[in-house]
């Protein structure tokens, strides 16, 4: 489950990280209310807003501005809100934004000069460690400093029977090229940010970037949070940042439908049984001259209620030209999906596009002649590539 | 021969009396797999199946024997249950198990590490030798014995190419579900070496996904086996769009080696008969074992 930026701060705040200070607003009017608060509780009168969207690269967007008065941040709030965020990780549409974090501006200048830096925490798969990533190369992008300077990308892996030790606080402190406060404040930081990471049972933190204040302060200015889904049964308070409105509509129907669906740009709609085979199916598309429309796997129950709501959800995309059904039967039964099959469609009425069923497995014989004797516009096939040659026959 | 389970394997199911383990356990003893009981703290003592329910695996394993495991206890729980078995001394742990916190494999897969056993899944179908033993949730019927094993990541995928081999009038020997999360106990590379190593298998189907190094780490340990065996390799999720589960910082570390595209050219340079159609494994199996 990813967060938005006020509300990854919140929870690294919570486990005593220092972060950008910052109060999120829906409208222009709160966003000045929330910019006087702020500047009561912090001195500044320049605050920078922020629009909260799941996507990175929101500044070069135009969706981070400085203000430097309540007039600029009325304007500016107002601007953004409601704007359609265009950046390098949206689609061309880009994402609506809804609200706005109005941030206290940390680059004030002081005795020394603000200095900005990169730190992630992540599961390093091949080892089944948590580690630390950071760099020197903070406020742009990681993949950037990857391909061009990966001398300055450093990790640091956490041995889960003891944690983060001291001694990889300081280390990571040193190579940031600290001394002084900055130092302390560096080993404190790190410490806080991966006790959060842990006790949050988050998936991802994403911090760039990390700032050195000009009074030695070290500090989130922003927060990419990624929760484990897996971990939330013991995290019921994190339950309620879903905010759905980030998400496809159709997948939040879809997967309170119980069907896991990622909508994709094609022509052929599938409906499979299985991760693996689903995405096998989808490539067999491509193969056959036509582009899945859709990842769909309705899981292991498939019956007529989940196969009707499935169809429902792939008939919604209407560049959908055609529909492949690939079930392989284990303790689910052939029979009873085709059956399943034969009752959507008749609860469905017409349903305007071919539909191909391949049914392999327990019962794949009873099935072929359910469906085959159904009366309905349904094609049935067997083999795998069968089913390929007659998406390709409907296409053509 | 086989790897992992065969019909001397003695097994015990973690979660027994729960309704997942109940009705697959059935099917395992139908299938005349070799059950010796289960486990289900608190009710120790009891008969289910018609085999003895234990409170503790060490239970089972110092009155029945029990040397391997399948767990279907409930996510929340699963990583205690894999601890605990691998504390009591059994050599094969077959986790099931779908959904378990990402932190919680962490632990126990660092518990494990210095253990005598090997740990399969989690979030797996499990393992079969067909004629022997079904330690999983597979369709039993699909699977005909014979001389090709089978190792992948994803359930229905896996029945896919067994009953592409068989089809082709060929059998398996052990086909291995090794899971599709981000943790788990045994990698493709080691699910290959076993079924290279092993005597009786004489061709291996290597089917991976998008994501993770697993299939390339695999694909480089059998060029430098210089193993004579043919290896058939499938990749799928050629058309998933990237990006759409991993994170920013994620992908660094997958670097781009990690699409389906990079992995099919770092098999094929290391001498996997590729197939770009999952409808051609059993026919490429077939072929190269003529």
């Amino acid at each position: 489950m990813n967060l938005h930026e006020y509300q990854g701060k919140e929870i690294l705040s919570s486990f005593g990280v220092r972060i950008q200070r910052g109060i999120v607003a829906q409208n222009a009017q709160e966003a000045v209310a929330a910019a006087k608060q702020l500047t009561s509780e912090t001195g500044t009168s320049w605050h920078v807003i922020k629009a909260q969207v799941h996507a990175g690269g929101r500044g070069k967007g135009g969706g981070v501005k400085l203000a430097k008065n309540l007039q600029e941040v009325e304007e500016i709030a107002g601007k953004i809100i409601g704007m359609d965020l265009v950046t390098p990780q949206t689609s061309a549409q880009g994402k609506r934004v809804h609200q706005v974090l109005v941030a206290e501006d940390v680059y004030y200048p002081g005795e020394t000069e603000t200095n900005e830096f990169y730190m992630s925490v992540l599961l390093n798969r091949g080892t089944g460690r948590n580690m630390i990533m950071y760099s020197t190369e903070g406020g742009m992008d990681i993949e950037t400093v990857a391909e061009e300077t990966p001398h300055l990308i450093f990790t640091e892996e956490i041995d889960p029977a003891v944690g983060l030790m001291p001694f990889q606080a300081r280390r990571v402190a040193f190579n940031l090229g600290l001394s002084g406060l900055a130092f302390k404040e560096m080993t404190k930081f790190v410490a806080n940010l991966y006790t959060a990471y842990v006790k949050s049972d988050s998936s991802l933190f994403e911090i760039n970037p990390v700032l050195k204040t000009s009074d030695n302060l070290i500090m989130a200015v922003d927060a990419k949070v990624t929760i484990d889904d897996n971990s939330l049964f013991r995290h019921k308070n994190y339950v309620d940042l879903r905010d759905v409105r980030e998400e496809s509509a159709i997948e939040v129907e879809a997967g309170e439908l119980g069907l896991n669906y990622v909508d994709l740009d094609g022509n052929v709609g599938c409906m499979v049984n299985g991760a693996g085979l689903a995405m096998a199916t989808m490539d067999l598309i491509k193969q056959a001259g036509g582009e899945p429309a859709n990842f769909l796997d309705v899981g292991g129950t498939a019956d007529a209620a989940r196969v009707e709501a499935a169809f429902k959800i792939i008939l919604k995309d209407p560049a959908v030209k055609a529909i492949l059904i690939n079930i392989f039967g284990g303790i689910v039964r052939c029979d009873r999906v085709a059956q399943g099959v034969i009752d959507a469609y008749k609860n469905m009425g017409t349903i305007n596009v071919p539909i191909i069923v391949r049914l392999q497995g327990t019962n794949a014989d009873i099935a072929k002649e359910l469906i085959d004797n159904s009366g309905l516009d349904v094609m049935s096939a067997t083999e795998f590539q069968e089913a390929a040659d007659k998406v390709q026959q409907v296409l053509a | 021969m086989s790897v992992l389970v065969n019909k001397d394997s003695k097994i015990i199911v973690q979660g027994f009396t729960g309704s997942e383990g109940t009705f697959h356990a059935s099917q395992m003893i139908e299938y005349g797999t070799n059950v010796v009981g289960g486990v289900t703290p608190g009710k120790g003592g009891q008969t289910h199946l018609d085999r003895p329910v234990f409170n503790t695996v060490l239970d089972a394993v110092n009155e029945v024997g029990a040397d391997t495991t399948i767990i279907f206890v409930p996510p929340a729980f699963a990583a205690d249950a894999i601890m605990e078995a691998a504390d009591a001394g059994i050599k094969v742990i077959i986790t099931i198990t779908e959904g378990i916190p990402v932190a919680d494999m962490i632990t126990a897969s660092s518990y494990i590490k210095n253990k005598d056993c090997r740990l399969i899944g989690p979030n797996c179908p499990g393992v079969i030798t067909p004629g022997e033993a079904k330690v999983g949730i597979m369709p039993g019927f699909v699977f005909k014995k014979g001389t090709v094993g089978i190792v992948s990541k994803s359930g229905t995928l896996t029945y896919e190419a067994a009953d592409q081999v068989v089809k082709q009038g060929l059998g398996i020997t052990t086909a291995i579900g090794i899971g599709g999360d981000p943790i788990i106990g045994t990698t493709t590379k080691e699910a290959v070496e076993l079924l290279i190593n092993d005597p009786e298998t004489e061709a291996v189907v290597m089917i991976g996904e998008i994501g993770g190094q697993l299939e390339a780490d695999a694909a480089n340990w059998y060029k430098a086996s210089g193993s004579k065996k043919p290896v058939v390799g499938f990749i799928a999720g050629e058309t998933a769009p990237a990006g759409r589960t991993m994170g920013h910082a994620g992908a660094i570390v997958g670097g781009s080696d990690d699409t389906a595209q990079a992995k099919k050219e770092i098999m094929r340079a290391c001498g996997i008969h590729v197939v770009d159609s999952p409808a051609e494994i059993g026919k490429k199996i077939a072929e190269v074992l003529a």
